[in-house]
């Protein structure tokens, strides 16, 4: 008992450990819903593209606001996200440019100008610059748990009110435009919901490692469901307890946080990846 | 209402116009429980004809209606069953779930589907003979079990028009004789069926009428009024050819470069 306050009850005695443990669950199960379907579409590189272009927004929020104020970081990235989507939108418009050409111009000068405003605050470049590209979950404040929290209940609402219809756009367009179903409406709503859950993900695991918490436990999860909302709740699941273990890990190694949980996350993956291929040459084994 | 066609174009143009697959002056009429073969070469704008019938692409001036009433204002009333190639089979979903996606605009905004619902899918199911794979993964059917579960898709749809872009293409005779069986028990109930097929033998003895188009509609009626040099020519240029055989009196099409 002992051994289990001091690897467990111990770090979580601290309230910045408190509030990170709280901040890494929500963000956990949020990002594991909402990467089932960047999973399934196989939008793996525009999550990416977009956590990296909010980093123009976020770098000017943090300068101007003299630090890191959940509620200016929020809506720097959310007007960066905006301006990169309008971008993308606009160079594909009459397919002058591929998707992922015009994803990858966009997403490397983004981000590009996002390190060169950072770079104009010396301060801000030594120091900070780390906090926002790989995370900073030891430094949540309270107010940046409410803004956590206010983005998930939102984003994870849609998710449970408009379920079937984002299924259907998920595995058949065609068939929500057969049933007149504002498919487009549906597709644009979907890339917003990603972006609100990385910008609600940015100081948990930063702009570079975001991609993780959204696709290796919705990766895990996809392996083990055979139903869309089995393979969220799996997710879910993974999400927060790959987050919540991670910190602990990080806790005891003094390691960063945030590549913590992304290395357990992958190492969870790696376990059920692992699993489901034994299972399988197992069950083709008895077959012969 | 029971003259009037289930289905009725006339003049449809639809497709982008630098599209080599954009169709135009295609006019038909089909009644209610007909079952029509859509044929013509790779690139003849079968499944644009398609997309545009089921709301998919607009089209750019015609007309489509249904039972005399203009298609832009129905709902749901057609139903789309697309090539293969064009779904992704690894999606997580059972056979229930596809079926299910079907009954959306029944079961309503921000709602999720109740025992009634699931009834209804268990019934398109055995309409189809599918009920026993109601569970299982969608990825894991055969190609035919596919386009049955997605034709049931379309029962729940209450689909009276119902749209099956090359069905048979890559199945084996067996899969093609359930297909066609589930169709027959459709008919008794009405539903009208549209299907695109590169197979011109079976579509005389499968079908009510044949529609030949190339881009434009070349010849619409029974194999006799359809399978002529002239009209087989138009479509096909020389690589079809029209044989009789006077001990049956029945038509063979030779297509050389049959898929």
């Amino acid at each position: 008992m002992d051994f289990f306050n001091e690897l467990v009850m111990q770090p979580f005695s601290y309230a910045f450990m408190q509030r990170a443990l709280m901040a890494v669950v929500l963000i956990g199960i949020t990002s594991g819903v909402i990467g089932c379907y960047v999973v399934i579409r196989g939008m793996s590189f525009y999550g990416d593209a977009m956590s990296h272009s909010i980093l123009p927004g976020v770098a000017i929020a943090y300068i101007v606001s003299g630090g890191a104020s959940g509620g200016a970081l929020f809506i720097g990235g959310l007007a960066a996200g905006l301006v990169s989507s309008l971008g993308i939108g606009w160079l594909t418009r009459g397919e002058r440019l591929k998707e992922d050409t015009a994803i990858g111009i966009v997403f490397v000068a983004m981000y590009a100008l996002g390190i060169a405003i950072i770079s104009s605050d010396q301060r801000a470049y030594g120091r900070d610059l780390v906090h926002i590209l790989f995370g900073n979950v030891l430094g949540i404040q309270p107010s940046d748990l409410w803004i956590m929290v206010g983005c998930s209940a939102f984003v994870l609402m849609v998710v449970l009110l408009l379920y079937k219809e984002l299924q259907i756009i998920s595995f058949d367009p065609n068939l929500a435009l057969t049933m007149k179903l504002p498919a487009e409406a549906f597709r644009l709503m979907l890339l917003a919901l990603i972006a609100v859950t990385i910008i609600a993900s940015l100081q948990v695991v930063g702009v570079a490692l975001m991609l993780a918490m959204l696709i290796v436990p919705s990766a895990a999860a996809q392996m083990l469901a055979k139903r869309l909302h089995h393979m969220m709740m799996i997710s879910a699941a993974l999400g927060g307890v790959c987050g919540a273990l991670g910190l602990l890990i990080s806790y005891h190694l003094d390691i960063a946080a945030g590549p913590s949980i992304v290395l357990t996350m992958t190492a969870v993956f790696a376990l059920i990846f692992t699993g489901v291929r034994v299972r399988f040459m197992m069950q083709r084994a008895a077959h012969r | 209402m029971q003259y009037l066609p289930a289905l009725s174009v006339i003049d449809l143009a639809a497709g982008y116009p630098n599209d080599s697959r954009a169709i135009y002056d295609v006019t038909f009429d089909v009644m209610a429980g007909e079952r029509v073969a859509v044929i013509g070469p790779n690139g003849a704008g079968k499944s644009t004809l398609f997309k545009a019938i089921a709301g998919i692409i607009p089209f750019t001036s015609g007309q489509i209606s249904q039972g005399g009433l203009d298609c832009r204002s129905s709902h749901s009333l057609i139903g789309y069953v697309p090539q293969q190639n064009q779904v992704d089979w690894n999606f997580p979903a059972t056979v229930g779930d596809v079926v299910m996606m079907g009954r959306a605009r029944q079961i309503g905004w921000f709602r999720w589907p109740g025992r009634h619902d699931w009834d209804e899918v268990r019934r398109a199911l055995a309409l189809v003979s599918m009920e026993r794979a109601m569970d299982r993964p969608i990825g894991q059917l055969s190609g035919g079990q596919k386009q049955r579960v997605f034709i049931a898709r379309a029962l729940v749809q209450n689909a009276h028009v119902l749209l099956l872009d090359e069905p048979f293409n890559g199945l084996d005779p067996a899969a093609y004789e359930e297909i066609l069986t589930s169709l027959d028990r459709l008919r008794a109930d009405g539903v009208t069926v549209l299907v695109a097929t590169h197979d011109m033998e079976s579509a005389t003895t499968q079908f009510d009428k044949l529609l030949l188009m190339k881009r434009k509609r070349i010849a619409y009626g029974d194999a006799g009024e359809v399978y002529t040099a002239a009209n087989l020519k138009a479509a096909y240029g020389s690589r079809v050819s029209v044989l009789q055989d006077p001990d049956l009196g029945t038509l063979i099409v030779t297509d050389e470069h049959a898929h």
